[in-house]
């Protein structure tokens, strides 16, 4: 007998931790369940949780993409340096999503023409644009105090903050077009197999820089909010944070071999770490011993992943 | 069998050399429908480098291929699967991670708008598999977690799937136990009664005599005989791939 819908388990498995990790939070905390902290939280998560849905599907084709940090900054730049010069706002956003989408296209042709595995040319291009975004700037962190950005950052719509809307729908048309579509579906046959994806007349190298301008794109909509919730563009922005992008994908449990995974899981992934960092925050733990823990759960996690499959 | 008159593909005068290394000269090869020809020859006797021409893999250096009495122009895998040629590879070309639908559909998924039509392919890969009698458990079921019979039938379905005139079989029981080599050449017997024609590659002797119906065999890159299997026996059939020498035909009667 088979369960049905095995597919889903991943997802109930992390669900369940997440869940019981906010029970122990609460219980730990008082102030851990408050619509304030919940707010807080939320946005917190936003960004990464955005990055982490790219990073899925980059992922779950066989592949890594470390430049979103630097194209998010880069993106975020961009939209900055625009404002400065009284841009309209909505452009200058139109800018910073094309920006990123570019860069991932870059990535993507480096990648399958230049024969060059992802993780060397994300590399480069963590390097070159971030660099990018030192150069446009100089250095400078450009204010961005337009009501649009401001709304994004801090407004709330029905109750709720507005990142947690990117999220939902970042997520949503992730999903959709992962699971419910042709492109999807290549995704998948291209980490499961590339050369049998090959062979049976996938266009894979196509595939691959739609993947990347993908990630890139979703890179420039995480800068969109950032720009928002800090109301400023430093060109030092979100460094590091590719690697939170991955752990989250990690925690959340889809294969770092590839072909295996569902996106949804990234989410709830982002949203464990947010907690355990939150958490630990309201508890007045300090935030050196966060980096400890969260470096914990991505091995825990693997490993749980690994007993899971060997049964 | 009396051959048709009109050959479903005819590879005349194909030569191929990599650089310095004449790999095929002047080779050909005829395959009618409804016939299982068999390809062979020692490792370097140029047989996969013909088939690969065929499967649009390489390019031949000169010569030309007919798919029907029509000159094909094959420059890779996908002008030859518009020309009806399938291959099966010996190594199980599948992914591991996608069930029997997501594979037998591969690159060719149906869809509306981009969006897949998940059901579509599944009650057509339900019908595909029944016509060649396969039974798998469950159509949801990743194909890594099937035997390798199960998974070259999938492959086999696959292949012959969209109207598949010339089916390439690249060693194809080679991965294979037994019972599983006997499925496979079982379900070839059924596309060879729907008059698909079939190449098929093999080392085991003992299996390319009782199941070919023509052979051709080819050393250094030339062909040696092309013949119905069983003007010759086996014992003949070896000394001919190893030396390269055509057995004349009639002496084998005669015995020792």
């Amino acid at each position: 007998m088979r369960i049905p819908g095995i597919k889903s388990q991943p997802l109930v498995w992390i669900l369940l931790v997440a869940v019981f990790l906010a029970i122990v939070l609460s219980f730990l905390s008082p102030f851990f369940m408050t619509v304030g902290n919940m707010t807080n939280l939320s946005k917190q998560v936003s960004i990464v949780a955005i990055l982490a849905a790219g990073q899925a599907v980059v992922i779950i084709s066989g592949g890594i993409d470390l430049s979103v940090g630097s194209i998010l900054a880069l993106s975020a730049v961009v939209i900055g340096a625009l404002i400065q010069v009284d841009v309209d706002p909505v452009f200058a956003t139109l800018a910073g999503l094309a920006t990123g989408t570019l860069a991932g296209l870059v990535n993507g042709i480096v990648i399958t023409r230049g024969n060059i595995p992802p993780f060397i040319a994300t590399l480069g291009m963590l390097g070159i644009a971030r660099g990018l975004a030192l150069v446009i700037t100089k250095g400078v962190s450009y204010q961005v105090l337009v009501p649009f950005f401001l709304y994004v950052g801090n407004a709330k719509f029905l109750g709720l903050p507005i990142p947690l809307y990117f999220v939902v729908v970042t997520y949503l048309v992730v999903a959709v077009m992962l699971h419910m579509t042709v492109f999807g579906r290549h995704v998948y046959a291209i980490g499961g197999d590339e050369r049998v994806a090959r062979l049976e007349g996938i266009p894979v190298d196509r595939q691959k820089v739609k993947i990347y301008m993908l990630s890139g794109f979703l890179a420039a909509l995480a800068a969109v909010v950032m720009t928002g919730r800090l109301a400023a563009t430093p060109p030092s922005v979100a460094q590091g944070i590719e690697l939170q992008a991955i752990a989250a994908v990690i925690i959340g449990g889809v294969s770092f071999v590839g072909g295996r995974g569902i996106v949804l899981t990234a989410l709830i992934g982002a949203l464990i770490m947010a907690m355990i960092t939150n958490g630990l925050n309201i508890l007045g733990i300090s935030s050196f011993y966060q980096q400890v823990l969260i470096g914990f759960v991505i091995i825990v996690a693997v490993w749980l992943d690994n007993l899971k499959s060997r049964k | 069998m009396m051959p048709d008159p009109t050959p479903l593909v005819e590879m005349r005068h194909i030569s191929k050399h990599f650089g310095g290394l004449q790999a095929l000269t002047d080779a050909q090869l005829e395959l009618y429908p409804g016939e299982v020809l068999g390809v062979l020859g020692h490792n370097g006797a140029g047989k996969s480098t013909l088939i690969k021409i065929l499967a649009g893999a390489e390019t031949a250096s000169e010569g030309a291929i007919f798919v029907e009495g029509h000159e094909a122009h094959i420059n890779d895998p996908n002008d030859a699967r518009a020309y009806g040629i399938e291959t099966i590879y010996q190594e199980l070309a599948l992914c591991g991670n996608l069930n029997a639908p997501a594979n037998l559909y591969m690159g060719r998924e149906l869809h509306k708008w981009g969006f897949l039509r998940k059901n579509a392919m599944k009650s057509e890969a339900t019908k595909a598999l029944s016509r060649l009698n396969i039974r798998i458990q469950s159509l949801d079921v990743e194909v890594e977690s099937m035997s390798g019979g199960q998974r070259q039938a999938i492959s086999i379905s696959r292949a012959v799937h969209f109207d598949t005139k010339i089916l390439i079989m690249d060693e194809p029981t080679a991965a294979l136990g037994m019972e599983e080599s006997k499925m496979v050449m079982e379900m070839t017997v059924e596309l060879k009664k729907q008059g698909i024609g079939i190449i098929w590659i093999s080392h085991d002797i003992h299996e390319v005599f009782n199941f070919t119906d023509r052979i051709t065999i080819l050393h250094g890159g030339k062909n040696v005989v092309t013949a119905p299997t069983k003007e010759f026996t086996q014992d003949e059939i070896v000394s001919m791939i190893i030396s390269g020498i055509a057995v004349e035909r009639g002496t084998s009667a005669a015995g020792g």
